[in-house]
């Protein structure tokens, strides 16, 4: 099965390296939830932003839909370039080596 | 007050399946839940997406999932206390009084919590003394707008319900200010072009680009400071601000239950999913144990088994006996 690796900020500023199947139709935060480095409290619906997190390389992600524009809209710990849900990032080749890291809560 | 076997907390499609398995086991459930219809998520939120992970359902519509099991439970005559919050929970004897927030009681000897993701509660901004004008000028929902006739209203957000506030406060207040801290706002483009309107007008007062960062008052709310991006800082005497961030979901008054929880959910013994106070179960998206999947089947698994343990709470010293309902002949429900 192909594989690609993801590297993680957590929190607390500690690096993680994942590596993440390709073939499951996983997304970000799905790979992050089976770490323990997000909560994902509403499975991926764009609805609770607590996958939040900033992407911190220059990798180009999925484009994003009004569902997660407007949740992003209201956090306070957004920034406008690097702000993405990763519920709503499927993971694809293209991810590989992406460095992520994770919000603080809002 | 209302008095039953089971209390469940949460009409999702987790609490509703446990009324039929407590029903197979002769227990009675009532079910109390902070939405007006049940269904939690799979109603309020989203009715007409698919789900395809129901065992024997290639695909089914979350409203269409509700309904069946809604059928299902109809011959077990469950109780319902809709649009009411489970506020307190005190002890009785054996027995459990949860309390909602409306003061209706209801007493049984079980509790269960399929309380799902939470309460959906306003998205506070991060503002220290935040906590001292709740109530005194600073409202995150707007029940009443009657109250707010002639006087001067700050909104803060970007979203459908800032602009849509705006608007409606635009003919009745005395003044509104509206700040965002973009220049360009996510809610309907109708309401986009309403506002922009009313501002050219000088209806509304529009500072984009620019948060909140400061509150002040003596009893109650009577001054903010905004502070722009490039760095203006603009003060504003208001009698009430409305930071209308949208809804994040959280654990609610249960919180404060004595439930051990980790990570806003609720820990349980995965032998009979019972939390740390006896007679408290805890099933579904809401609680957490070593392998936990937030999956509607799981949440199923999850209510067949603990109210196989509930039982003996219920009916102490009887032993249940599990029967297959192929094996029953049909379903033996309770009489209204």
């Amino acid at each position: 099965m192909k594989e690609i690796t993801i590297n993680v900020i957590d929190e607390t500023g500690k690096k993680h390296k994942i590596v993440s199947p390709l073939e499951m139709g996983l997304n970000l935060m799905d790979i992050l939830r089976s770490h323990d480095l997000v909560e994902g409290a509403c499975g991926g619906m764009a609805l609770c932003a607590t996958c939040h997190c900033y992407i911190e390389s220059e990798h180009e992600t999925s484009s994003q839909k009004d569902d997660e524009l407007a949740m992003l809209d209201q956090l306070f710990t957004l920034d406008e370039e690097k702000s993405r849900l990763a519920c709503q990032i499927p993971i694809v080749e293209a991810l590989d080596n992406i460095i992520v890291k994770i919000a603080p809560p809002d | 007050m209302i008095k039953t076997d089971i209390i469940i907390i949460g009409a999702g499609p987790c609490g509703l399946f446990t009324v039929f398995e407590a029903g197979l086991l002769k227990m009675k459930c009532h079910l109390i839940d902070y939405l007006p219809i049940p269904g939690g998520q799979c109603s309020e939120i989203y009715p007409k997406k698919p789900i395809y992970d129901i065992p024997a359902y290639p695909e089914i519509l979350a409203e269409d999932l509700v309904n069946n099991l809604m059928e299902q439970i109809k011959p077990f005559n469950p109780g319902f206390t809709l649009g009411e919050r489970a506020e307190y929970l005190d002890k009785s004897g054996d027995n459990f009084i949860v309390t909602t927030n409306k003061g209706t009681k209801h007493e049984a000897p079980v509790v269960v919590i399929a309380g799902g993701l939470g309460c959906f509660e306003p998205r506070k901004p991060p503002i220290q003394n935040i906590k001292d004008f709740e109530g005194k000028g600073v409202d995150y929902i707007i029940k009443d707008p009657e109250l707010y006739k002639g006087k001067k209203i700050i909104i803060s957000g970007g979203g459908d319900s800032a602009l849509d506030w705006a608007i409606y406060f635009a003919k009745t207040a005395n003044q509104v200010t509206l700040v965002h801290r973009r220049n360009s706002f996510r809610g309907h483009l109708d309401s986009v072009e309403t506002i922009n309107k009313l501002a050219q007008k000088g209806e509304i007062n529009l500072i984009t680009d620019a948060e909140v960062k400061k509150i002040e008052g003596k009893d109650k709310l009577q001054s903010i400071e905004i502070k722009t991006k490039q760095g203006e800082e603009i003060n504003l005497n208001t009698d009430f601000w409305f930071p209308l961030f949208g809804l994040v979901p959280k654990l609610g008054p249960i919180k404060d239950w004595g439930l051990e929880l980790e990570k806003n959910a609720i820990k349980v013994d995965t032998l009979d999913y019972s939390t740390n106070i006896k007679g408290i179960y805890a099933i579904g998206d809401v609680n957490t144990y070593p392998g936990k999947l937030k999956l509607i089947l799981c949440g199923f698994h999850e209510a067949a088994i603990m109210c196989q343990f509930a039982f003996k709470k219920v009916f102490p010293g009887q032993k249940s006996s599990f029967k297959y309902t192929t094996v029953l002949g049909g379903i033996q429900g309770f009489e209204k």
